[in-house]
């Protein structure tokens, strides 16, 4: 047999879905979103008994048919549509063995659909701690399906569900309610109508205002006096189908599943009791937030370094390897410099997503859920908004990707919108330098000066974030049907395979999706600031050549020179060299670096007159009123690629020979502006960081903006508004201090 | 007349049969149909949300909700 058996993997919510999904396909699967919208579409290959293969879907986390959020009515406008590729030759629904009898209620509406339906009850390891006994045939009689019993923890179970679906033929496909129990005048003039239809089928249709595929929506406009005849008499028949259903399975269930309370033993109600804690809650969550703040800020140091690092080096190689010419710098500065930056991200997304999959795992996301949603509403978020925005202050990156938990459109968009105000990681390294320069030493309180101001950019940036979620929460005007409500799941101990999965899933997908835009502006970048149109670009070489020769090297490249001559001087000292090999040794090291300081003056010269450069003088009196010369308007101007250029492009303009923090700070120390005054003072300091807060520059970020918005409307707004403000209030600063 | 929002640590109550329809669909889906039985577990800081037990279904819900659903309170406990 060719065809490959088409499987759809349902189920409720926390039943371990996943891990069952992961367990059948291994990693032969694929992730990617449903065409046009942002849910995930998780599909992977499954070998079966006998040579047979099957295509898994894992759809969607639903309760029932009754959709409520854009996930669920994807599983509903599957299962209706017998033309989708994807559409089941069986389902599978997954349920725990705890919560058995909401999760037969689904199973219950997917069999009505006639699609042949197997019954997979997972966690079955918890059965004998929880005092749960089930009659396993009885049952399946009862529901007239195959059931396999599983525990993905032990990893029992998942052949029993291989060999099910291999043998999907003789899994019946027989309904469990006849809809006319519903309401039998109702269901009767339905069928008059659409005698050819089927009425369960009919009935979803009518009562799911979701988005179905044209056809079905357009054939069933006829019916349009059965959907509008009254929206409160249709809740009432869908409120009396789930009477109806739950009467059902309780039969069923009375006779083939009990549960002995009193062997029963759980810790959730203890752990509830101290996680959830008014004190002890908050300590506990406060404890976990400074772990994950130190490992993305510090212990992903080391790794970023590394990659750092590497990519200088490859970048060099292919500089020295390579014929010089225009493709070499291209491939140099434009494409490995623009992976680079991409791949640099890697270590910092892969640890917050390892803390968000650990938390998630286990259950505990939804007890920080329970505990923040107070204080998140008067701002239009709830509890779910707050570890994306928590997350912000490692990297929007992420914590835009973790918004997809949050069901209410409305609450999505808002955090979606608001976490880049947050303060990222890459605005870092722009902070500290600028405090170093411009804030006095001191302390106030026994704190210093400089790191009060940081503490207070921090705060800066997250109180920005809540008030412009306010302010969207007022002027958005989106309606949303989705009510607060979360489950709060036992705790378990997450699975390494789950946690890794997702990581390297979430990882995968920044890389790939965020990745082609990045590069695409690194290469337009580098082109900007490695061409140029004026005869002063073209002869760059020569004119500077020329000048030195005249008035020598500029007084940074000799102080460059200087000082690594001495600091080599002092870090040969103890072997006591011989006077003549030292004086060798310096002469052949001052060669080298003023050759590498002619390339800087080169390159620097370059720059000014670059595409970019013009395009940083005609800036220029745009960013004058905030305190900035034409220099750090190219900086700022290249940091709307992303923050941490700043730093970079300062050091090819100053023409410092290395990107160590030390030697631009004391080269931005010494740049005057026109009157001799300090450029980098307190007013223009200030009014910088403050730009840095509230301006949109991350590339990265937009596009991801535009991946989880499906849209350019709202990347382009948050750029506009964004970068706006940031001019205003960095305006104000400055005019005020100055 | 009581609702689950009137309910304290500990207590339980059991659903009174419904005639206003305006709760929302997945609220009965997850076991809350006349008869059946909720207990408060926990109240969140600042009173809300609060996490109850639904017949088996552990969830958090907004005191707003929780008003919608009534119920006959039927154990009174020492409440800690």
């Amino acid at each position: 047999m060719s065809k490959n058996i088409n499987v759809a993997l349902i189920g409720n919510p926390n039943t371990g879905k996943t891990s069952v999904f992961n367990q059948l396909t291994g990693l032969k699967q694929k992730v990617g979103n449903y065409p046009g919208i942002t849910v995930e579409k998780k599909e992977g290959i499954c070998k079966l008994p006998r040579g047979v293969k099957a295509h898994i879907l894992d759809l969607p986390g639903t309760y029932s048919l009754n959709t409520t959020s854009l996930d669920e009515s994807l599983v509903v406008e599957l299962l209706l549509n017998k033309n989708d590729k994807d559409y089941p030759d069986v389902a599978v629904v997954i349920s725990d063995v705890e919560n058995l009898k909401r999760n037969l209620l689904l199973f219950t509406q997917i069999k009505d659909l006639k699609i042949p339906t197997i019954l997979v009850i997972n966690m079955a390891d918890r059965m004998s701690r929880k005092g749960i006994s089930l009659d396993v045939e009885a049952m399946e009689k009862k529901l007239d399906t195959k059931i396999a019993l599983v525990s993905t923890r032990k990893r029992t179970g998942i052949e029993r569900v291989k060999e099910l679906i291999a043998d999907y033929k003789s899994i019946s496909s027989k309904p469990v309610l006849d809809p006319t129990r519903i309401s039998p005048e109702y269901f009767d003039r339905l069928k008059k109508t659409f005698p050819q239809e089927d009425l369960y089928k009919l009935w979803l249709v009518i009562t799911q205002d979701v988005n179905f595929m044209p056809i079905e929506k357009k054939r069933i406009q006829d019916a349009t006096d059965f959907s509008t005849k009254s929206k409160d008499e249709l809740k009432k028949l869908q409120h009396k189908e789930t009477v109806l259903r739950y009467q059902l399975i309780n039969n069923i269930l009375k006779e083939t599943y009990k549960v002995d309370f009193m062997a029963a033993k759980g810790l959730r109600a203890s752990m509830d009791k101290i996680l959830t804690h008014k004190v002890f809650g908050y300590l506990i969550f406060f404890v976990i937030l400074l772990t994950i703040f130190q490992a993305i800020f510090d212990w992903s140091g080391y790794p970023m370094d590394f990659i750092d690092e590497q990519f200088a080096m490859a970048s060099e190689w292919v500089k020295n390897t390579l014929p010089a010419g225009l493709f070499t710098d291209l491939l140099a500065e434009g494409i490995i410099a623009g992976i680079g930056g991409i791949v640099i991200f890697i270590p910092q997304i892969a640890f917050l997503f390892l803390f968000i999959s650990l938390l998630e795992e286990s259950g505990y996301m939804s007890r920080v859920v329970f505990l923040m949603d107070r204080l998140m509403r008067p701002f239009g978020l709830s509890g779910k908004s707050v570890v994306p925005l928590i997350s912000g202050n490692a990297c929007a990156i992420p914590a835009i990707m973790a918004t997809r938990t949050i069901e209410n459109w409305k609450e999505r968009l808002i955090t979606i919108l608001v976490t880049p105000f947050t303060t990222c990681s890459a605005r870092l390294p722009v902070y500290l330098i600028l405090i170093a320069l411009v804030i006095p030493e001191g302390s106030f309180l026994g704190l210093s000066y400089q790191a009060l101001t940081l503490m207070l950019l921090y705060m800066i940036g997250f109180g920005m974030a809540l008030l412009s979620a306010m302010a969207l929460n007022k002027i958005l005007k989106i309606k949303s049907r989705s009510v607060f409500m979360i489950e709060m799941p036992t705790y378990r101990l997450p699975l390494l395979k789950n946690v890794v999965y997702t990581v390297i899933e979430k990882t995968k997908s920044f890389v790939l999706g965020a990745g082609k835009i990045i590069l695409a502006i690194s290469i337009v970048l580098w082109f900007l600031g490695s061409n140029g149109y004026s005869d002063d670009f073209e002869n760059a070489e020569s004119i500077v050549t020329e000048r030195i020769e005249k008035q020598g090297l500029s007084i940074y490249s000799k102080n460059y020179i200087q000082n690594n001559v001495a600091s080599y001087r002092e870090s040969v000292e103890a072997e006591d060299l011989e006077p003549s090999i030292l004086k060798d040794s310096v002469q052949v090291l001052t060669e080298q670096l003023s050759e590498r300081a002619v390339a800087q003056e080169i390159a620097s010269y370059k720059l000014e007159h670059s595409y970019i450069g013009q395009a940083g003088k005609a800036f220029e009196p745009i960013v004058k009123p905030l305190g900035y010369d034409w220099k750090i308007g190219i900086a700022v101007l290249t940091s709307f690629a992303a923050r941490e250029v700043f730093v970079g492009t300062l050091a090819t303009i100053y023409s410092v020979g290395s990107d160590e923090e030390e030697t631009i700070k004391n080269r931005m120390a010494a740049e005057l502006d026109e009157s001799g005054k300090p450029l980098f003072n307190l007013a223009s300091g200030i009014s910088l960081m403050l730009f840095y807060a509230f301006a949109m520059q991350c590339m990265s970020t937009l596009a991801i903006v535009k991946r989880e918005t499906n849209s350019w409307k709202w990347p382009m707004i948050q750029l506009g508004f964004m970068s706006v403000f940031a001019y205003i209030i960095a305006l104000i600063a400055y005019q005020i201090l100055i | 007349m009581a609702t689950v929002a009137d309910l304290r640590y500990g207590q339980k109550g059991i659903i009174k049969d419904f005639t206003e329809h305006t709760l929302p669909i997945k609220l009965m889906e997850l076991g809350c149909l006349p008869g059946n039985s909720v207990e408060l577990l926990q109240i969140a800081p600042l009173n809300d949300p609060i996490y109850i037990n639904l017949s088996g279904s552990h969830l958090a819900i907004r005191r707003s909700l929780a008003e919608l659903i009534e119920l006959d309170i039927i154990e009174e406990t020492q409440a800690k």
